[in-house]
């Protein structure tokens, strides 16, 4: 980063980490190429593969929406390279909080894909069990899970583990009070958390400009935690920059702010509408910088990526968005009692007793096929085991 | 009179509060350009320009606390909180510092900010999309609350609240945002049914029935099923949460005898309890039977396919209507 000249006032410029052009072209940086130097053309083409599966795991669930199998769904089409480049840079025993447009994320986490399209479903409140993949369900308050990763940070430190937490979160949620709370608590505490923002330059219509007058990137040193800015459509450098600040965490370094400057070419979510406020032509200069078509055009150029190769990811692909369908398809819907599981974890008298009185009403229209009466007894018998236990 | 959406009317109200009064500034994320992400304010920040009409940015807190400052300076904001849900991060400032500026200074700062909620479930929603959270702030001394059930009060109370010295929630049903209903335009806001009183919706004599904002359509609904039962229900439209019209719900109850509170709100510690026992101190030798309430269940807002059996519907209304009438109903034989 440039000093900043108070007597000019001229703010300087932070340089931004590449090394895959879009043309694909493999650029060398002294800084950050000894990161990748053991990825070798098998982990680039599962790079490959990863970013193709899980557009085509958005382009999916995209339709699925369409087709009104799912209520919502946000898209993360373009930011494919920041999402894998920082994934599978983890390790297993990392911890991701992220918020709900990181399926790419959840993927390299291994969530199974049914789990992907459950809340969107509407059928649970949320997709899996955080300690299966060490990610937690992802948060639709903004910002909220920048403190969640930074808290367990802290307690990975007093578990004297050397697991990382990572935040994801978007542009926008910089502006909320509580990123830059986590921000100061993990400085404080010079916790193992990266901070890693996907800047994809708009929050649903608002543009980063409303958000942040100077690169996001810029804000963290101010707390005392260094950062770095990264071509997040480069999924070789986002793997490098995250490796390094995994690093630094794991070494007792603390906290790394990552800003990974990146593109969402859809709609926020399948209820936006993104030609009421953004150019078609912006959209044009940002698919130039693919994050797919250029790792494609570096591995062609090597002669890796054959038609073969290429034939075997499509079938993948394929073969995982069939599955992801049918996955979707087939959930059943939940049982009218199950709007009271899992209020408490203990026994509660106060939902008991609504409980109860719900399952009194709904029985009443027992002998109206609409009522699932297996489902009442089932809860019956629930309910004598709580009656119990209280 | 014209037909209108009630995001239209709110839109419609809007636009005369900000031409009337130059002091009168939206606050919001994504107000502007895209008009809201309910369209309830397109248009108007190309007809009034990006400093009466601001896209803010992505934080709550930091949109009440700087209008905190704007009404501090004589101007009047109007804040949008996108959904329900998203409120909880303004929370503080709204409590601790909007609700009681005017008191903690002794009446010389005045606090005319409106800050409008779309609230409320039924339209399949995300979580934190479709929370009730009326009764945290009707609880909050200071505020007051708010809430719309059509195209005419939608209209009339935007202006009344943003005319309004004191803070106010105000609460839009938003799965009635697309329902049309006739509005009048013409009548001086003066001459309005004033913005702190209840309206009696439909009239009956057997049992009062108390609702506000999604459930009003619902409980209207109940009232024309339970006349084909013989039963005369009297349905009341709150309008405003905080203060609570009693003196209308008790001159009802007088009448009827009955009570029943709708809301889709949690219960416990939700209006029906504060209207329950107000209305039970009030008119307790009038009562034939305790107030009922009907509400949504004590648990966070449930996943799309489950709201069903959270919000209550016209035959859980008319389950509670028959309990207070010693009708049959579902807790028929059950001592608790
Ligand atoms: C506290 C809060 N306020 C508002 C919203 C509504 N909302 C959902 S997503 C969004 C934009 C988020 O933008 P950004 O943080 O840049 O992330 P992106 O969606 O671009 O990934 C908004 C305003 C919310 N979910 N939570």
């Amino acid at each position: 980063m440039d000093e900043i000249h108070l007597g000019e006032l001229h703010l300087g410029d932070i340089d931004t980490v590449q090394l895959l052009t879009p043309e694909g072209s493999r650029l060398s940086d002294a800084r950050y190429d000894a990161w990748v130097a053991d990825v070798g053309d098998e982990q680039l083409l599962a790079l490959y593969e990863d970013m193709v599966v899980i557009r085509r795991i958005d382009t999916e669930a995209t339709a699925l929406q369409r087709q009104g199998e799912l209520g919502l769904w946000p898209p993360l089409l373009g930011q494919e390279a920041a999402q894998v480049g920082s994934g599978r840079a983890l390790r297993r025993d990392d911890f991701v909080f992220s918020s709900y447009r990181e399926n790419g994320v959840a993927y390299c986490r291994g969530a199974d894909l049914t789990d992907l399209v459950r809340v969107w479903r509407g059928t649970t409140a949320s997709g899996w069990d955080p300690y299966a993949i060490n990610m937690a369900t992802p948060q639709v308050i903004i910002g909220a899970q920048t403190l969640h990763a930074t808290g367990y940070a802290i307690g990975v430190q007093n578990d004297g583990s050397d697991a990382v937490a990572v935040a994801y979160f978007g542009d926008g949620a910089t502006s909320e009070g509580d990123v830059n709370e986590a921000l100061i608590f993990a400085a404080t505490y010079s916790a193992p958390v990266i901070f890693f923002c996907q800047n994809n330059q708009w929050a649903i219509s608002e543009p980063v400009k409303l958000q942040a007058q100077r690169p996001v990137a810029e804000r963290a040193p101010g707390f005392g935690i260094p950062s770095v800015r990264v071509d997040g459509n480069d999924v070789l450098a986002v793997m490098a920059v995250t490796r390094l600040a995994l690093d630094r965490a794991r070494g007792g370094g603390g906290p790394t702010f990552i800003e990974a400057v990146t593109y969402r070419m859809g709609p926020h979510t399948t209820a936006d509408d993104p030609t009421r406020y953004r150019d078609a032509s912006e959209v044009e200069t940002w698919r130039a910088k693919d994050p797919i078509a250029r790792l494609a055009a570096y591995l062609s150029e090597r002669g890796l990526l054959t038609d073969e190769r290429s034939e075997a990811v499509s079938a993948k692909a394929d073969a995982v968005a069939a599955e992801l369908r049918a996955g979707c398809i087939a959930l059943p819907d939940p049982e009218p009692m199950a709007v009271f599981d899992h209020v408490y974890s203990t026994a509660h008298t106060g939902i008991s007793r609504q409980r109860d009185h719900y399952s009194r009403y709904l029985r009443t229209f027992v002998g109206d096929d609409t009522t699932p009466s297996a489902a009442l007894d089932q809860h019956d018998t629930l309910h004598q085991q709580d009656r119990k236990a209280s | 009179m014209t037909t209108l959406t009630m995001a239209k009317a709110i839109n419609a109200g809007l636009r005369r509060s900000l031409a009337s009064d130059d002091k009168v500034v939206l606050m919001g994320e994504d107000i502007g350009k895209l008009g809201g992400v309910y369209r309830v304010t397109d248009g108007l920040q190309s007809e009034f320009g990006e400093r009466r009409v601001m896209d803010t940015p992505l934080a709550e807190s930091g949109i009440l606390g700087t209008a905190v400052g704007l009404a501090y300076r004589g101007f009047r904001p109007v804040c949008e909180i996108q959904f329900d849900g998203f409120i909880y991060p303004a929370f503080d400032q709204i409590v601790s510092q909007v609700a009681r500026m005017h008191y903690r200074t002794r009446g010389a700062v005045k606090m005319p900010i409106t800050i409008r909620v779309p609230f409320a479930g039924g339209i399949g929603a995300a979580e934190h999309h479709s929370d009730s959270p009326e009764a945290y702030f009707a609880h909050a001394a200071g505020l007051r609350v708010v809430s719309v059930a059509d195209p005419q009060d939608a209209y009339t109370m935007i202006q009344q609240a943003i005319a309004c010295d004191d803070p106010v929630l105000y609460f839009e049903p938003k799965r009635r945002y697309h329902v049309k209903g006739e509005v009048d335009e013409l009548t001086p806001l003066d001459d309005a049914r004033p913005m702190g009183t209840a309206k009696i919706v439909t009239s009956g004599s057997d049992v009062t029935l108390v609702a506000y904002g999604p459930l009003v359509q619902t409980a209207k609904d109940a009232a024309v099923a339970a006349s084909d039962e013989g039963v005369s229900i009297e349905v009341i439209d709150l309008r405003s949460l905080a203060p609570v019209d009693f003196d209308t719900v008790v001159a009802s109850v007088r009448k009827t005898g009955r009570l029943v509170v709708a809301h889709e709100a949690a219960q416990s510690g939700g209006l029906g309890a504060e209207v329950s026992a107000s209305i039970t101190e009030r008119c307790f030798y009038y009562l034939e039977h305790a107030p009922v309430r009907v509400t949504g269940h004590d648990i966070p807002y449930p996943p799309a396919k489950l709201e069903q059996y959270h919000v209550p519907d016209l035959d859980r209304i008319l389950d509670g209507v028959d309990r207070v009438m010693d009708r049959p109903n579902s807790l028929t034989g059950v001592e608790d």
